[in-house]
């Protein structure tokens, strides 16, 4: 008695729960952004209603099957029933799995456009670096024993090579809105993981791999990047930021940034 | 206590779940060997190759003398288990005797170890976890002989042990081509 | 009753004293999280002085919290729900509930439980060895794992333990997947068919399976990672790596190998914590509700078909990890394949309480609530298994939400309803049935107030494995979520207190029970 209510009580909190909006996702700023959104919102709605249906059930089976001196049925099971509640859930599921394969593809199956601004990113032990092509437009070679935080070059650009000198390097990630993007992330040491919230994206970046990672972002601000893969005693503070800018803004930025890169 | 058969079902599940201990490894191998296109094939057919032909016989040849040993435990003949048991315990210390010469000859002369190149990883990784089975398995063999030879130990106990030495062998059946025949110099 | 005992009664006994232990051990380190999670700056001297180096003037470092969990998740998975459920019940109840005299190799399973003892005993020896305790999480992703002291504090020596720890771990456990193996095929009373078992003894079967195969990946993964750490091998180090400034001479190894060879064996092993409860709240509720179990055959169909796809989903923990995105989809059809027996298994839960007498006593209880919480658990999982979804949610506290319901919860769940169950058969005593109730509500109610909040941190985003939120704005507005929470844990560990003292107190003092307390039809109430 007292335990069918009390299951019944929690499921509906954990319901009531969902309806609040004050821990939510961020705004979405991003195409796949908002098809992420209503697919999550339909996956939602199905697992909600079975939710209630499943928690609603076993509350009310405990308490209308209370001991009340009755005999106990004496069915132990029903091959049809089997059969119907298998086919359906499996419907059910399967349905989900295939619906939700629709944003999948739009991240990862993307073809290369033409169009896009290719970044270079590197993580490492904990900091992100980002590297954008100069006006040649063509990122030079790199040499690991090259690589020299402190004086400005974690990707270790070759100074033999003069297709690197123009490449521009940046602590923070800046792209101009409604541009396709395409970022190559990199790792030197460890796993680490690029999330940016506001995108629905989210993508590990492991040591030996060149993972690429598209998107396009339509709406200008300030998104943190936190790091997302444990990578040492550091991972919470692995902090970046991706700077969505207006056009025009983006191109005044790149300017002024390619008149300040020096030779490394 | 124990129903006759249970000690062969225990030793079939262990060399099932030991099978796949190996299989992994050798998935390994084949992963990271696809992703190298540039394997490195170190292994002249004399000495190298030669050596792992006679070390694969020796080892092929110590299963057959388990299965006579077996053969005479089954018929009740406890001295000629424990004579066949010796002779398989031979069989596979010549052959570790003869993978720790050619482990020397790798390492000293052509300079190949475990930390130098992901060839040297694999290699000993695998041939070493075998060979660990093969030691272990001669420390059984050893039990199961001097046992037999005090009189104790039934025909299951020995069919059970030559379970064990087959399936030892059978890994290197598989362990002899991928790395050696796989790697011999073009 | 002696240490080295071959009686399967007293090595069933000795294991869940093991995970007793050890699940207090776990439940202190998650509380000294929770707390540092809400009071990353506060000064403790107790910590001060049980971490000199972690705490330095009782000030936690980030360190140390990595390492707790990492303590914590390994302790809890491995020492908890991989002992007391399949070797504590199934020693016990396996042999007597098929009409067995004992395991069929009783030396066998004295080493397999001293061979878990060693391996606990070797994890927490890693607490204090120079550097600490290792801070890679209970899934130890190389090269963090994989490279030694450079890559943090806790990556030497205290590593290299946890590999020799989960190495011996695998060891016991194959040891003691053959004995259940072989006990259950060869030592079934004669009149017993294998679709007489009762659904128990299914579930030990199922586990002893999955256990047989997923052990021995595991091992080959512990043995390569321990080979790059101490003979340099290059199986999981890719080349030009500069970690901490120096240059790396390794090439040619791949990360995610590693990866797919933990979760080749990981997977199956959240079933191997699952199925003993299973099979156990299968038999509770149809004793408690008068009935026959409901679909019986169709339970143990389920099982075994859990079991089996159990092994072919283990992608679904890799989404984002950067394999290849066209095996994401297959992954992800197949994880969702594998949620239709979970849903038949809670449907005929369900038919089997249906027109029954139900009887509300402590361990109907725990079964309750066991259903209950796997529903609320399993059911995020149709979130994760969408690699479109998963993309956002791997790595946040929804994943930490989604399996401390399911997997912790859900299966202790399962172990308290066991206990209530058959201490009468252990003991001769009860344990006392309005204690067990208080504790039930108590534990309920703390467990869903502890763990529901937490999804919608993740829904905010949050990342999991953070020392402290303080780095973020963004994680200023779920603040006062976690300060929630952290009070409910210690709400719902001080629940536990009741458990302990009617445990211990109930094996001397409880009341005096009767051969067939419960009414039960199983073989194990029957004979002396
Ligand atoms: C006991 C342990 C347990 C169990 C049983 C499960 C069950 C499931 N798990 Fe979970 N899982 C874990 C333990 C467990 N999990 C752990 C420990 C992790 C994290 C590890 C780490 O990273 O540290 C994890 C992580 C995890 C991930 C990876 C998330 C990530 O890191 O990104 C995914 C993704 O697919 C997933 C999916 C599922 C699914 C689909 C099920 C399904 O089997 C669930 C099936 C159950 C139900 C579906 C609910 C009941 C059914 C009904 C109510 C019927 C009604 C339905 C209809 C009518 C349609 N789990
Ligand atoms: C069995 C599994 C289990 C259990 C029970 C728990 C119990 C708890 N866990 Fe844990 N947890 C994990 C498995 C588990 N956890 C894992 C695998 C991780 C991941 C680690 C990683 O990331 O690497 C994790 C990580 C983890 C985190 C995330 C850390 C991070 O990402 O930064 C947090 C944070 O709040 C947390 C909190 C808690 C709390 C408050 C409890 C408890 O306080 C809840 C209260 C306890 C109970 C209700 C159990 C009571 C049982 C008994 C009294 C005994 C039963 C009897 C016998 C055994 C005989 N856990
Ligand atoms: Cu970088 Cu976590
Ligand atoms: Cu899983």
């Amino acid at each position: 008695m007292a335990i069918a209510i009390l299951i019944a009580a929690l499921a509906g909190a954990t319901l009531a729960l969902f309806f609040q909006p004050r821990w939510w996702f961020p705004d979405a700023i991003s195409a796949h952004a908002r098809a992420y959104d209503s697919q999550f919102a339909l996956t939602l709605w199905v697992i909600g209603c079975i939710f209630v249906l499943a928690q609603g059930g076993l509350a009310w089976i405990a308490f209308r099957y209370r001991d009340q001196g009755q005999t106990p049925s004496a069915n132990s099971g029903n091959n049809r029933l089997e059969i119907v509640w298998t086919v359906a859930t499996a419907a059910v599921f399967l349905a989900l799995a295939f619906a939700g394969q629709g944003i999948w593809a739009g991240v990862h199956l993307a073809v290369d456009d033409p169009r896009a601004l290719h970044v270079e990113v590197m993580a490492k032990q904990f900091a992100w670096s980002y590297r954008y092509a100069g006006a040649d437009g063509v990122f030079g070679r790199v040499d690991i024993r090259q690589i020299d935080d402190a004086g400005g070059n974690p990707f270790g650009i070759d100074s033999t090579d003069p297709k690197g000198a123009d490449d521009i390097t940046a602590a923070i990630l800046r792209v101009p809105a409604g541009r396709p993007v395409e970022l190559r992330l990199k790792s030197r040491d460890v796993i680490h993981n690029f999330f940016v919230r506001e995108l629905r994206l989210k993508q590990d970046v492991v040591p030996g791999m060149t993972i690429p990672l598209r998107f396009t972002a339509d709406k200008p601000g300030t998104y943190e990047v936190p790091c997302s893969e444990l990578c040492g005693l550091g991972h919470h503070q692995m902090r970046s930021a991706l700077v969505v800018m207006p056009p025009d803004a983006y191109e005044e930025w790149l300017q002024e940034a390619r008149q300040k890169v020096v030779l490394p | 206590m124990n129903p006759a058969g249970a000690k062969t079902l225990g030793m079939w599940l262990f060399v099932l779940s030991d099978l796949l201990t190996f299989a992994t490894l050798l998935v390994i191998y084949t992963a990271l060997r696809l992703a190298n296109p540039d394997w490195p094939k170190p292994f002249a057919l004399s000495p190298s190759i030669v050596y792992a032909t006679i070390m694969t016989i020796v080892l092929l040849a110590s299963s057959l003398t388990m299965v006579w040993a077996v053969d005479a435990m089954g018929k009740n003949d406890r001295k000629r288990a424990v004579q066949w048991l010796l002779a398989t315990i031979l069989g596979g210390a010549s052959f570790i005797a003869l993978h720790l010469t050619e482990w020397r000859h790798l390492i000293q002369i052509d300079k190949i170890t475990p930390a130098s190149s992901l060839f040297g990883s694999v290699f000993f990784g695998v041939t070493g976890l075998h060979m660990a089975h093969v030691a272990a398995g001669l420390i059984y063999l050893t039990v199961l002989a001097t046992g037999v030879a005090r009189g104790k130990f039934s025909a299951e106990d020995i069919e059970t042990g030559g379970l064990y030495w087959h399936f030892v062998d059978l890994v290197w059946m598989f362990v002899f081509p991928l790395v050696y025949l796989m790697a011999v110099k073009p | 009753m002696t240490i080295f005992s071959t009686d399967h009664k007293v090595i069933g006994k000795q294991y869940i004293g093991l995970a007793l232990f050890s699940v207090l051990l776990g439940i202190v380190l998650s509380l000294v999280m929770r707390f540092h999670l809400v009071h990353p700056d506060a000064k403790v001297k107790l910590f001060g002085a049980l971490w000199p180096d972690g705490a330095p003037g009782g000030q936690m470092t980030p360190e140390l919290y990595l390492s707790l969990m990492t303590i914590h998740g390994t302790i809890m998975v491995f020492f908890v729900l991989t002992t007391a459920p399949q070797s504590g019940f199934g020693n016990y109840f396996l042999p007597l509930q098929i009409g067995a005299h004992d395991m069929a190799f009783p030396v066998l399973n004295m080493l397999s439980f001293w061979t878990t003892a060693l391996s606990l005993l070797t994890l927490l020896a890693a607490f204090f060895v120079e550097g600490g305790a290792p801070l890679s999480g209970w899934t130890a992703y190389p090269p963090l794992s994989g490279l030694g002291r450079i890559t943090g504090p806790g990556q030497g020596l205290g590593q290299d333990l946890w590999i020799l720890s989960i190495a011996l771990f695998c060891v016991a456990s194959l040891m003691a997947a053959i004995n259940f193996i072989v006990t259950i095929i060869e030592l079934r009373a004669p009149d017993m068919g294998y679709f007489d078992m009762p659904l128990t003894c299914w579930g030990w079967f199922v586990t002893a399976l999955i256990s047989l195969f997923a052990f021995a990946v595991l091992l080959a993964g512990g043995i390569l990672l321990l080979l790059d750490r101490t003979a340099g091998t290059s199986f999981f180090v890719p080349g030009g790596l500069i970690v901490n400034d120096q240059i790396q001479t390794r090439s040619g190894g791949s990360p995610i190998l590693f990866q797919h060879l933990f979760w080749f064996f990981g997977h199956p092993e959240v079933y191997i914590a699952i199925l003993p409860g299973m099979g156990l709240i299968s038999t509770i509720l149809s004793t408690f509700s008068g009935k026959k179990v409901f679909g019986y055959k169709a339970m143990a169909i389920a099982l075994l078909a859990i079991g089996g796809l159990g092994f072919v989903v283990w992608g679904h923990h890799m989404f984002i990890s950067g394999m290849s995105p066209y095996s994401s989809i297959a992954f992800s059809v197949l994880t969702l394949a594998v949620g239709v027996p979970s849903a038949v298994k809670t449907f005929n839960w369900l038919a089997t309480l249906w027109g029954g007498r139900l009887r509300f006593t402590a361990a109907m209880h725990f079964a309750l609530g066991f259903v209950s919480i796997f529903i609320t658990g399993g059911i995020t999982g149709l979130i994760l298994g969408q690699p479109g979804l998963d993309i956002y949610f791997h790595d946040t506290y929804f994943v930490v939400a989604h399996f401390h319901l399911i997997m912790g919860v859900a299966a202790i769940f399962a172990i308290f309803a066991g206990l209530h169950y058959w201490f009468p058969k252990m003991y001769g005593r009860f344990l006392h049935e309005g204690l067990g109730k208080l504790h039930f509500y108590m534990t309920f109610i703390g467990v869903y107030a502890v763990f529901v909040p937490l999804h919608f941190a993740g829904f905010v985003g949050n990342p999991r494995r953070y020392p402290d939120f303080k780095e973020y704005e963004f994680l200023k507005a779920v603040m006062p979520l976690h300060i929630g929470v952290t009070h409910a844990a210690y709400f719902l560990a001080a629940a536990q207190l009741i458990f302990l003292f009617n445990y211990f107190w109930s094996q001397r003092r409880g009341a005096a029970a009767p051969a067939n307390p419960w009414g039960a039809t199983t073989r194990e109430w029957r004979d002396d």
